[in-house]
């Protein structure tokens, strides 16, 4: 067994995507409850650091039934606009992907 | 009662594999329901009103269901024609199958339902923005070049109740096309709702998104979903999952006419590819409500792209692309007399930081490096001058340690590339409606109509 040192060592699979124009988000699908139960660290601050967005726009869904945990928050930049380097949003999971999990 | 409702795939003109139609027909589909568009690959879509698909992709997938649909004598439904629902991309939709009705003698009747409003038909009193926009400034408004309502089911239930048998929607949620024929049917629309979102993406709720798309079995306490292809499988998981996918809530999402809940929903496996929706509600809105959508042209681009490869700039890649940047503006200033009001540039170096930029976690030394500048201004003449101004550093910028000029890698002659207008979404707002078929026009097309 590996050492796990991100989520995404954790996980089946970390995606993001746009959620319409305004908005941009993202799943972590977890292997299993385990690694559910190790990403509870997972938290507004937590994302708001990551991204470089405000906290207080961050909405954060647990699914337990499915071993996942949603994130959503405001496109922080405007989608197709100048500094818009990621039309669809989807490769703006790796920040999240990559966190490091403590052991 | 029990009301089957054929996916073939998520977005027309994506394609499928023509035998899953053919099987979605023996399992007994009632209606075929494609999406035909999307914000999703920006704003340039609506803002210049063309498609982001090609005809004949388009035209291999119309074939293939209008056949279909003549043969089974089930509607074709297709919503946000021509990628964001403009009336242009309604009338290149309805042009395409029109063409194919006729090369292939087949005898359907066309509706169109247009979706496209003009901002002056539109009462800024009972618009209101949704998050995270502020409120509508009408003069945003006007700025836009096109602004769509988004239409739930009941202008493509009208449009059926009118002897459609084709109905090729402007803007429609993703849901309202497979949601219309059921509810008109009659069935409850907790179910109804939940099984169109289920079959938006097509086989997307499966575990093979790539091998086409899903038929959704309605019915009074909840309905089954099964992918088309009899070697997929739809599995509770799956089906669950998909009610996260774009969406910002996966446990409601609001319709034009009401908010579908899936809190409570329940998924059974009914076999080792079939799954059992139950427990889905519709809780109507007290006021019906469209969204809007627009764009507006915010300027010209014109993009250089020029790429790095020697080690020894690419050891010190931050200092180079500080350096360029800071050089940009020397040279623009006095060449061309403009200042940082003129005119605005995005350099981008892909392989190193690109797409990621400020978030980056990880900036280890680069192979080679891409290097994109895209200069954004008022008109295209603008922004062309301002990349043919800086195309010599692209080509000759050496790092500070450098005592002679190195020649960069241009993959393209000419090196500027116009991109013509550049365009935002402006518009996140709902407005409310007496009517939820007020602001959508529908016409019957008869087969003498140019």
């Amino acid at each position: 067994m590996p050492e796990t040192r991100t989520i995404a060592d954790l996980a089946l699979e970390v995606r993001s995507k746009n959620a319409g124009p305004f908005w941009v988000t993202m799943e972590v699908f977890l292997r299993d409850r385990a690694g559910y139960d190790r990403i509870a660290f997972l938290d507004a601050p937590v994302v708001a650091r990551l991204y470089g967005v405000d906290p207080a726009t961050i909405q954060i869904f647990r699914i337990p039934a499915l071993n996942v945990v949603k994130i959503s928050f405001p496109r922080p930049v405007s989608q197709g606009s100048l500094r818009d380097r990621d039309i669809h949003a989807g490769q703006h999971h790796v920040p999240l992907a990559q966190l490091p999990v403590s052991a | 009662m029990e009301v089957r409702v054929l996916t073939p795939t998520g977005m027309l003109g994506a394609g499928f594999p023509p035998e899953t139609v053919t099987r979605g027909l023996e399992l007994g589909a009632d209606v075929i329901a494609v999406d035909g568009g999307s914000t999703d690959s920006g704003p340039h879509y609506l803002g210049s009103g063309t498609a982001k698909t090609a005809a004949a992709a388009v035209a291999q997938d119309l074939r293939l269901l209008l056949r279909a649909a003549a043969n089974a004598r089930i509607p074709l439904i297709v919503g946000s024609c021509g990628t964001s629902g403009t009336d242009s991309g309604v009338d290149w939709v309805a042009g395409i199958a029109r063409e194919i009705l006729a090369a292939e003698g087949l005898d359907l009747r066309i509706a169109v339902i247009y979706s496209e409003q003009q901002a002056a038909g539109l009462d800024i009193e009972r618009i209101r923005p949704l998050p995270p926009s502020g409120p509508l400034d009408p003069a945003t408004l006007e700025s836009c070049t096109h602004i769509v309502g988004m239409m739930g089911h009941e202008p493509i239930v009208a449009a059926l109740e009118g002897g459609a048998d084709v109905v090729l929607a402007g803007r429609a949620t993703d849901t309202a096309i497979a949601a219309a024929l059921p509810l008109m049917k009659g069935l409850p629309p907790g179910p109804v709702w939940h099984a169109a979102k289920i079959v938006e993406c097509g086989g997307q709720c499966t575990t093979n998104p790539r091998a086409g798309g899903v038929l959704a079995t309605i019915d009074q306490d909840g309905f089954t979903i099964e992918p088309l292809d009899p070697g997929n499988s739809c599995t509770p998981y799956t089906v669950a999952a998909h009610m996260l996918y774009e969406t910002v809530n996966p446990h409601s999402m609001r319709e034009p006419a009401g908010t579908i809940v899936v809190s409570d929903a329940t998924y059974t496996a009914l076999d080792d590819r079939r799954v059992r929706v139950e427990g889905s509600r519709f809780e109507p809105a007290a006021q019906h409500t469209i969204k809007l959508e627009g764009a507006r042209i915010t300027g010209y681009e014109t993009m250089s792209f020029t790429a790095i490869r020697d080690p020894h700039i690419l050891g010190q890649i931050d200092t180079w692309a500080a350096l360029l940047r800071k050089m940009i503006g020397e040279w623009v200033a006095r060449t061309l007399g403009l200042g940082d009001g003129d005119y605005d540039f995005d350099l981008r170096l892909y392989g190193y930081d690109a797409i990621l930029d400020d978030i980056e976690p990880d900036r280890s030394p680069p192979k080679e490096v891409g290097v994109m500048l895209l200069v954004h201004a008022a008109d295209q003449q603008t922004a062309t001058a301002v990349a043919k101004v800086v195309n010599p550093l692209m080509l000759h910028l050496p790092t500070p340690d450098m005592n002679y000029l190195p020649s960069l890698a241009f993959p393209t002659s000419p090196a500027e590339t116009e991109r013509g207008p550049a365009y935002e979404f402006v518009l996140n707002h709902a407005v409310d409606v007496d009517s939820p078929t007020a602001l959508f026009r529908i016409h019957r097309l008869e087969a003498t109509d140019a």
